[in-house]
């Protein structure tokens, strides 16, 4: 499975019509990205159209954090270009992108742990007004009832699954059209697993378009619209979420058989 | 009794240049906590609201005014704008540039904008003690007859307005919007910025605090001691500094203590041993911290950011 697929059709959602990078919510072209000399990513295209659920699967160290960081900006990409709604972002800073209508839930989950739930919310809603921001943390906390539980409680007292929420709870205050997922199931519990999973669902009904990066392929796949298989910084497979459950190359690489 | 009492008076006094070390502290410790850098720089800002605070009062005093608490409030705020003005300035020429690069060309430039801003006034001011006269003469005297302490007006205003500026602090970062982005900053200042937050703006702000806590610190230890040189910052920052090791770089609260925890040891040693052991003392404690506990009272050990 290392050997490159060509033309992928990296821009093709499961329908078959193309979407040109500036009618997709987000898009990838040609996207490179270094950590110092060592190239993290290759030549990486991809789209999320608006509403969809998509997930990039890929071994650990495949690229995947550093794809979905470089959409952030953080790291810049080397060349390539990235766009969100229409609007190319590339080189733009960091915390300007992460005021245009995207968020993220990163690796490790990053809550602030000094501070209790309620901070670490309002953190997340930081150029809101008062009213707007209390609207903001109302409307996750009915999302996450055990936030409310813990609502004055300093994150770092918390367990994973519920840090896991706070993460997505704070990158949902900025009521964003975009959210970046990355391993939210990683070093959870199923039971807890199964609930940030129909989080992820009940969010796309909201209308929230979700990009999910993950290792737990099964899972992934199983709610996403449509995936990408990412090998050594480059996309070696996009289909259907359904065609690459199917898949015998990524069932046998992924999914354990 | 009268041991009790001598005890007393050297509290007293050690408490006053205690809490003045921990106005300075504050800066060390907030820079640290956010940019993980020591701004060496930030002694000469209290030298420089010292100096401020010298020319407004003589100035005025010239023009005819004499009323000191009028004196007093005008320096105070023309002191802290101007040392606000170079804690931003320090930042934006000094330290900006450089983060991101290997922490000793942090230290580097630190070092010789402490070096610039010393000469820079020196320069300007001349190298001479200038005298501030004392405006707020007088005090308490209280005890027995073979011993009284000794409690001056001055003092009780140095308490005074650092016990508010400490709580007007506390206040501003544990409630207030802004004060809530600079924990979030010193906590995780990428996270912040993935949250939209512009760290810039924070990090410049923690400099501005830091800078009018050293300019209040400095009119109240030129008006406590009278005089003021361009050399004062680099010994008030030395001992600011260790304050803040003392109490836990990065630890607000541990500023606080760590800065009258040093004044009182100062004031002990200078009482009962020598005035001249009091550095020693100081730099001693300093170097038995880092020994011993190198996150200091209050800090938290620490733990490297993956």
């Amino acid at each position: 499975m290392t050997e490159h697929v060509e033309d992928v059709g990296i821009l093709a959602s499961c329908a078959g019509e193309v979407l040109a990078p500036q009618d997709a919510m987000l898009a990838l072209e040609n996207l490179t990205t270094h950590y110092g000399p060592v190239q993290a990513l290759n030549d990486v295209s991809l789209a999320v159209g608006k509403g969809e659920i998509v997930t990039l699967i890929g071994a650990n160290g495949a690229g995947k954090t550093t794809l979905l960081m470089s959409i952030c900006g953080d790291p810049r990409p080397t060349s390539g270009r990235v766009w969100f709604e229409g609007e190319e972002i590339t080189g733009t800073p960091t915390a300007r992108v992460m005021r245009g209508g995207l968020s993220v839930v990163p690796e490790g989950r990053r809550i602030f742990t000094g501070m209790t739930v309620e901070e670490n919310l309002a953190m997340g809603g930081y150029y809101q007004t008062r009213e707007e921001n209390e609207r903001s943390i109302e409307h996750v906390l009915d999302l996450f009832p055990r936030l409310r539980e813990r609502f004055n409680q300093r994150g770092g007292t918390m367990s994973g699954g519920e840090q896991q929420m706070l993460a997505i709870g704070r990158a949902l205050m900025s009521r964003p059209r975009l959210l970046l997922l990355d391993e939210p199931s990683l070093g959870l519990a199923p039971i807890v697993i199964g609930q940030i999973f129909d989080i992820v669902e009940q969010l796309r009904e909201q209308g929230t378009t979700i990009f999910l990066v993950e290792q737990n392929a099964h899972r992934a796949l199983s709610i996403a619209d449509r995936g990408y298989v990412l090998e050594h910084g480059h996309v070696v497979l996009a289909d259907s979420g359904k065609a690459l459950l199917a898949n015998d190359d990524v069932r046998r690489a992924y999914l354990g058989g | 009794m009268e041991e009790i009492l001598y005890f007393l008076q050297q509290v007293i006094n050690g408490l006053t240049i205690g809490s003045t070390y921990a106005l300075i502290a504050i800066g060390y410790t907030m820079v640290y906590g956010i940019i993980g850098m020591i701004n060496f720089a930030h002694g000469e800002i209290y030298m420089i609201g010292t100096y401020v605070t010298f020319i407004v009062i003589s100035a005025l005093g010239m023009l005819g005014i004499a009323n000191p608490f009028f004196l007093m409030g005008a320096a105070l705020l023309v002191a802290v704008l101007v040392s606000c003005a170079y804690g931003f300035a320090v930042e934006r020429v000094a330290y900006r540039p450089v983060r991101g690069s290997k922490r000793l060309i942090a230290l580097i430039s630190a070092i010789g904008m402490s070096i610039f801003l010393q000469n820079y006034m020196r320069l300007a001011q001349g190298s001479r003690d200038m005298a501030i006269s004392s405006l707020i003469p007088g005090g308490w005297e209280f005890g027995i007859e073979s011993f009284a302490v000794n409690l001056s007006y001055m003092q009780v205003i140095i308490f005074g307005v650092t016990l508010g500026c400490m709580l007007l602090l506390s206040t501003f970062i544990s409630r207030s919007r802004l004060g809530r982005a600079c924990r979030a900053c010193s906590q995780d200042a990428g996270m912040a910025r993935l949250l939209g937050i512009n760290t810039d703006m924070i990090i410049s702000m923690t400099f501005v605090i830091g800078a009018a806590l050293a300019a209040v610190a400095g009119l109240l230890l030129g008006m406590y001691y009278g005089v003021v040189n361009p050399y004062i910052g680099f010994l008030a920052g030395l001992k600011a500094f260790t304050a803040a090791v003392l109490g836990g770089i990065g630890s607000i609260p541990g500023a606080m203590l760590g800065g009258l925890l040093l004044g009182v040891a100062e004031a002990l040693t200078g009482g009962y041993l020598s005035t001249e052991y009091k550095d020693v003392v100081a730099f001693g404690l300093l170097i038995l911290i880092l020994l011993f506990r190198p996150s200091g009272i209050l800090g938290k050990p620490e733990v490297e950011k993956i």
